[in-house]
């Protein structure tokens, strides 16, 4: 699996049949200069050291592997690990990726970030970053989620960020992510942005992915000295994907 | 040769500028499309690029969206699209450039699509979120039949992109004003003139700035540089406004429209 799984993407960013890179033009020297940051980040030192000190002292890392005795004995076969990713700063795994890219674009000489959100998670660990950071935040979330997810709102809203309602479309997620696309290219030049699924274009997946691995890079060595062994079976949701494949 | 090939060396050997008005396919319903499309066609348009509406279209601005919106409520679909171009073809001669984000041309199969887009009377494809690197496929087929494949330079596009880029395209070259969406702009940059200037020395095909212009004084100025320009969402709003007539004003109101840009590109 880690073999496979280091193979891919190709050099067109395509994982098998899918992946690749499908954006406008104004978009593809911003995603180069985004890859060829990335790349050289992901080799440099510091930057690893950097992003593994926010991770530790900032968002609360490692987070526990927990073992549910009353859930494994209420269903009563397997025994049953939590990977206690709402335990990690802002209460999801969301934290993990956004600090990795706000690292990356403060890096990069970005002062604005605009990201997407459905119920809020990601934008709220945007944000948190941002604040971290001291970088512009400007979030977009669909209508029909600022009213669901208020709190949310209100969270990234006192952290700074500019949260912009998205009317268009079916005014969720999907709509959010085009109106951050039309942010972004709109101001390419200043602007990083932060996609919190394993979705896009190249280099998104790749890096997501990338950013995300630290679940599965904690819970290895956290289930071999609680069980001495590895698990028959790994469970994760899938919304976005960005979990299950830091997991996988 | 090619028609809109054809149409752009007409018009440069002319020393004029070209018209091309961008319309939204099933904007509020086909029948309407084929009549606007064949008055665009007497009205001076030298080229027509003609949009697939699609439920995300991340590069185009509020009033586009909207046009898209409208038309997906009616039901448009790719297929219908061509159907619609099929029929036109009876009675009407103008280049048309299929314009359609990949999302739906992938899920028709691009090379089904190409074949059948040819057979319907289409003379090329503009793919907005289809890099050249990524287009193998509709290169392939569309050079197979005769039609263009035209792909876009940006304000961002790097230097050592463009040779890439113009290897890739045929017909001409979608010049981006601005980075950013389509819809008018009061101003265009100032730097503008001077790339397309730049990248007028690099290649020998056809230049068509779009994304921003809406006024005649703007098409004057890119003529003077480029070989022509494309107006959507200014040819949109100003039939909107229109709405409450009905059709047949709408209709004769685009065609002055179409009159007005075309004579400033024609240099008239």
């Amino acid at each position: 699996m880690q073999s496979s799984m280091n193979k891919v993407p190709d050099q067109r960013g395509c994982f098998g049949e899918f992946g690749g890179s499908f954006v406008p033009e104004t978009l593809i020297t911003a995603l180069t200069e985004l890859e060829n940051a990335y790349e050289k980040a992901r080799r440099d030192k510091a930057f690893r050291r950097e992003l593994a000190y926010y991770l530790k002292h900032y968002v609360g890392r490692p987070t526990p592997l927990y073992f549910a005795e009353r859930l494994t004995r209420l269903l009563g076969g397997a025994k049953i690990y939590l990977k206690r990713e709402d335990l990690a700063h802002t209460g999801a795994h969301k934290i993990n990726n956004a600090t990795g890219q706000v690292l990356l674009a403060r890096r990069m000489g970005k002062k604005r970030i605009v990201a997407e959100t459905g119920a809020g998670q990601h934008g709220v660990a945007t944000a948190t970053a941002c604040a971290m950071f001291g970088i512009e935040c400007v979030i977009y979330m669909g209508t029909e989620d600022t009213v669901r997810q208020a709190l949310n709102v209100f969270r990234m809203q006192q952290l700074g960020a500019d949260v912009r309602e998205v009317t268009t479309g079916s005014r969720t997620l999907k709509d959010a992510i085009n109106e951050s696309m039309r942010d972004w290219l709109t101001n390419v030049r200043t602007t990083h942005f932060v996609l919190g699924s394993v979705a896009g274009s190249h280099p998104y997946p790749m890096m997501v992915r990338d950013f995300q691995s630290v679940i599965g890079r904690e819970a290895r060595p956290q289930i071999l000295k609680a069980e001495g062994r590895l698990p028959d079976l790994l469970v994760a949701c899938v919304g976005g994907g960005s979990n299950a494949l830091g997991l996988f | 040769m090619n028609r809109i090939a054809a149409q752009l060396s007409r018009r440069r050997e002319a020393g004029q500028g070209a018209f091309c008005p961008y319309v939204c396919a099933g904007d509020p319903d086909l029948a309407f499309t084929e009549r606007l499309v064949e008055e665009l066609g007497r009205s001076g348009a030298d080229s027509i690029e003609l949009g697939v509406p699609f439920s995300d279209p991340i590069a185009d601005g509020p009033v586009l969206q909207a046009a898209t919106q409208r038309a997906l409520a009616g039901g448009v679909t790719l297929k219908r699209v061509l159907r619609m171009v099929g029929n036109l073809r009876n009675s009407c001669d103008v280049p048309i450039a299929l314009m359609s984000y990949f999302n739906p041309i992938h899920c028709h199969g691009v090379k089904r699509l190409v074949d059948e887009a040819v057979r319907a009377g289409i003379d090329g494809f503009i793919v907005p979120d289809l890099p050249p690197e990524s287009a193998g496929e509709l290169i392939a087929a569309a050079r197979a039949r005769d039609a263009c494949t035209i792909f876009f330079i940006a304000p961002t596009t790097m230097p050592g992109r463009i040779k890439v880029i113009d290897e890739a395209a045929t017909g001409f070259l979608y010049c981006l004003s601005v980075t950013g969406i389509t819809g008018a702009r009061k101003t265009l940059p100032a730097e503008l003139l001077r790339s397309l200037k730049a990248l007028k020395k690099k290649t020998d095909t056809p230049l068509i700035v779009g994304f921003g212009v809406s006024t005649p004084e703007q098409v004057r100025r890119m003529c003077s540089v480029a070989d022509g320009v494309i107006v959507g969402s200014a040819l949109t709003t100003f039939i909107q406004k229109h709405a409450a007539s009905g059709p047949d004003v709408m209709i004769r109101k685009a065609g002055e429209y179409c009159r007005r840009l075309a004579r400033a590109a024609h240099g008239r």
